[in-house]
């Protein structure tokens, strides 16, 4: 993973590096690289989810359907928190490259916080369900839809501890190249959770409601 | 306390499973014994439990692999004795009920547990060096991948111990799979265990992608790379595409038995074609994810045992993306009888047609290596040989299957147990073995006994086509899988032939251990000096054998295609007046310790213990934040070390 200096003196520098024998990429370039393909692989494991999900949303074994469960106000305010973290979680990863750290410990506690509404509006939203006997094991429909977005919540959670354990990492260590790289892995994280969230809302809560 | 655990989980009063469980603890605990008596913990926890080398990794991969092929094959043979004799009237000597278990653990330990981990072992042993570069692109996530894979197969074997595994097949079909059908803790092991071990497959599969993508020696394009590292790039690919949808479907089977909800089950709006639908997502890929790097070691024997470059090398990277690419179209040819209709089914059975036509592309560039080379009969290019012909059977039922017509005729008969064993064994086993005797003097440094590899070979090879041979006349004559006993006598003689052919693979299996045994034994005799036993023609030959921990001393500098058979025909290799330093990652014992927590989550959610499931899950979490918070320690290598090995290096390599 060293850097590399000899590459100058091949021939034919130019059309070796256009096809990708420019030798090992910088370490930046690898973790951010890598953390891609991870979420990609994430955003299968959630596709296959999706799928289930389309395949049992009108299994409701005679139960409530989503027309009868959604409330898309509550919804829409969940889904306005989370994409105003990512906002904020954007503004504080400039803050840390402009070196104003006051500026990315605020951002970073508003992301938090917004995270942790839209977490909570969530849970509020499964304890309704499940108060009004329309819990998970209801039906299939229900299955299917306390999983995919339960799964969505848990990334979220993770998300949170992750965001936690960053600041700590900025605070302590503060924002050397190994802080930044792993900062920059979680803003990926975090809008790759938008982009899910964008997701289902449309195929859950938009189309389910109708 | 102790969840669904108690004295009733070990089988005092079933004598087989009992002798069984009793050999594996009594052998573990031997092994554990000696390791203590002999004072090797602080070499084993030094040099191999907390290493981060790929090399040390591969080795670890390969080890377990090796181990698991003995306990898969035991189950196998355990099976063929048993419908050797219970023909008619006869029951044998397994009750259904262990029968059942058996097959399960079989196929589940030969997939997941025996071939992932050595091709997974294979490319991370190999594919750094034949990049020419130093590690894989994320040295601690690798041990932890590898660690993983590890939990699950003590978890697998666990369940010989502690309780019973899956009576359900391999791929634990619901509703059998359901709670309804299967209340006891045989299904959650299988599931614990492949969820554990799917992680860490899915991290090694994203490790090698970076690596291969984004970690290559300067001037290596990728039209310069080895065809077993184009073949490890799309495995891997595969490995990140379909492994998630494995984790997804294994997590609606556990929600449907731990929380009561209604993705597969019968009622309650369930649907459980759509488990087969979504594990065969994942299943079809998988068969390539296994093939396509015994491919890639098939093409990199060949090539260097005919002395030639590899005949149409380009034609062999597209079909290599080709079957990459279809692998994802074809899952519905596992269950043509689903159903699905005239049209669904024309579709899958064409593409699963179309998916010979790269395969085929690639035979003839074997055939046409061979052509006019100067081929030497090492053992490896005797498994590449067996392979080619068992292959092409193999791939013609495989077609012939693709029809639907035919398949709801073979669907579920031993046609198909034939097929596909025909297939794995011809192609991934023999690719595999045929892959450890070639790489075997690069991790060592001394090259494995010759004799005792032909005699495996053959072993191998007659006794496949004794054991399956006859199975595909037993499928066509109407015998379904998965049978315990049969009453249709005329089915006996061709059983007992396969009985046959089951013990003359032992002889090869044992030949192998006798191969390994003799060759340490002799190791001085056959010392591979200049790290290039077989005139290698890639870059992982132009070191020393075994590699250093730095692989390369200085990154070569790659102009050509078969990059190392170019150098050593045009320049001589002269050392560079001065060494750079080189910083390596220091060990760590992450790997390690997450995965003995993801050991203890996984038993205690196994057999309910909840406390200590989320115990467990905790201190897993805390261990990979402990280390995240330490900075990965660098250790550096200076520039003089270097200079001091590569001048001992070629001191030796030189002839005396």
């Amino acid at each position: 993973m060293s850097a590399h200096s000899g590459t100058a003196e091949l021939p034919g520098l130019g059309t070796t590096l256009a096809r990708g024998g420019g030798g090992p990429a910088p370490v930046r370039i690898v973790v951010a690289y890598g953390f891609w393909i991870f979420l990609l692989s994430d955003i299968i494991m959630f596709s296959a989810l999706f799928a289930s999900y389309a395949v049992l949303s009108g299994q409701t074994n005679g139960g409530p359907s989503g027309h009868d469960l959604f409330e898309l106000r509550h919804v829409g305010i969940e889904t306005l928190c989370l994409l105003f973290s990512s906002y904020t979680c954007g503004l504080g990863l400039l803050a840390v490259a402009r070196r104003r750290m006051s500026g990315f410990y605020l951002c970073f506690a508003l992301t938090f916080a917004l995270g942790a509404t839209f977490l909570g509006l969530e849970l509020s939203e499964f304890v309704g369900l499940v108060a009004r006997g329309a819990g998970p094991s209801r039906s299939a429909f229900l299955s299917a839809f306390f999983s995919l977005v339960g799964l969505h919540g848990l990334h979220v959670t993770a998300g949170l501890l992750w965001l936690s354990f960053m600041v700590a990492q900025i605070a302590v260590r503060g924002p050397r190249d190994f802080v930044r790289r792993r900062l920059l892995c979680f803003s990926l994280f975090w809008h790759a959770l938008d982009i899910i969230w964008v997701a289902l809302l449309t195929l859950v809560y938009l189309m389910g409601a109708r | 306390m102790l969840g669904k655990l108690s004295w009733s989980a070990i089988p005092f009063d079933q004598p087989i499973p009992m002798a069984a469980s009793l050999f594996v603890t009594v052998g573990v605990f031997s092994v554990l014994g000696v390791v203590t008596y002999k004072g090797w913990w602080p070499y084993l926890w030094r040099e191999w439990l907390t290493s981060v080398d790929h090399k040390r990794i591969g080795v670890m991969y390969v080890l377990l692999a090796l181990v698991l092929l003995l306990r898969g094959f035991i189950d196998a043979i355990m099976m063929r004795s048993q419908l050797a004799i219970a023909a008619g009237g006869a029951q044998g000597y397994l009750p259904p009920e262990h029968y059942d278990q058996i097959f399960s653990a079989h196929g589940t330990i030969m997939i997941f547990f025996m071939a992932m981990p050595f091709v997974v072992g294979l490319m991370n042993f190999v594919v750094p060096l034949q990049l020419g570069v130093r590690d894989v692109a994320f040295p601690v996530l690798n041990a932890i991948s590898f660690w993983l894979t590890a939990s699950g197969a003590l978890l697998v074997n666990v369940s010989l111990v502690v309780g019973e595994f899956a009576r359900t097949g391999w791929l634990a079909y619901p509703p059998l799979s359901e709670l309804q059908f299967s209340p006891g803790v045989g299904v959650d092991y299988y599931l614990w265990a492949l969820q554990i071990s799917g992680i860490g497959t899915l991290l090694a599969g994203i490790n090698m992608v970076t690596t291969i993508l984004k970690l290559r020696a300067p001037g290596m394009t990728y039209m310069r790379m080895p065809v077993f590292c184009w073949t490890a790039l799309c495995s891997s690919m595969l490995i990140v595409a379909a492994f998630p949808v494995l984790t997804a479907t294994f997590g609606m089977l556990l929600l449907d038995r731990y929380a009561g909800m209604h993705f597969f089950t019968n009622d309650g709006g369930g649907n459980f074609m759509m488990y087969i639908n979504l594990i065969w997502i994942w299943g079809h890929p998988e068969v390539y994810i296994l093939v396509l790097p015994a491919f890639g070691v098939f093409s990199e024997v060949i090539a260097t045992f005919s002395g030639k470059q590899l005949f149409g090398y380009r034609s062999m990277v597209m079909a290599t993306l080709a079957i990459c690419v279809l692998s994802f179209m074809v899952w519905l040819h596992h269950f043509f009888t689903m159903g699905a209709g005239a049209d669904v089914n024309a579709v899958f059975g064409i593409m699963s047609m179309i998916i010979a036509i790269p395969t085929g592309v690639k035979l003839f560039n074997w055939l046409f290596t061979f052509y006019r080379g100067r081929i030497r009969f090492e053992v490896p290019v005797l498994w590449a040989i067996g392979f080619m012909v068992t292959f092409a059977i193999g791939g013609m039922t495989g077609v012939l299957q693709a029809v639907p017509p035919a398949d709801f005729v073979l669907h579920n008969s031993l046609f198909l147990v034939a097929h596909f064993h025909n297939v794995i064994i011809g192609a991934v086993v023999f690719g595999v073995m045929a892959g450890y005797y070639y790489w075997f003097p690069k991790a060592f440094g001394f090259t494995l006994d010759r004799r005792l590899g032909v005699v495996s070979f053959w072993c191998w090879l007659i006794g496949f086509y004794l054991a399956f041979m006859p199975l595909y006349v037993l499928g066509l004559l109407g015998m379904t899988r998965r049978m315990q006993h049969y009453a249709d006598v005329s089915w006996q003689p061709y059983l007992i032939v396969a009985e046959v052919g089951a013990v003359i693979i032992l002889c090869g299996i044992i030949a192998t251990i006798a191969q390994l045994v003799v060759s340490i034994r002799t190791r001085e005799r056959r010392r591979d000096r200049n790290g290039d036993p077989w005139n290698g023609r890639t870059l992982e030959w132009s070191t020393a054998s075994p590699p250093p921990v730095y692989n390369f001393a200085v990154l070569p500098q790659v102009e050509s295609l078969d990059a190392f058979w170019v150098m050593k025909q045009h320049r001589p290799a002269t050392p560079p007046a001065r060494y750079e330093p080189i910083e390596m990652p220091g060990n760590s014992p992450n790997g390690f310790v997450t995965a003995c927590f993801a050991v203890v989550t996984g038993f205690a959610m196994i057999w309910h213990i909840w406390w200590m499931a989320i115990l467990g899950l905790v201190c897993a979490a805390l261990t990979l934040l402990a280390f995240g918070w330490i900075e990965r320690g660098e250790v550096e290598i200076s520039g003089e070390q270097l200079a001091d090995d590569e001048r001992a290096r070629l001191r030796t390599a030189s002839p005396a």
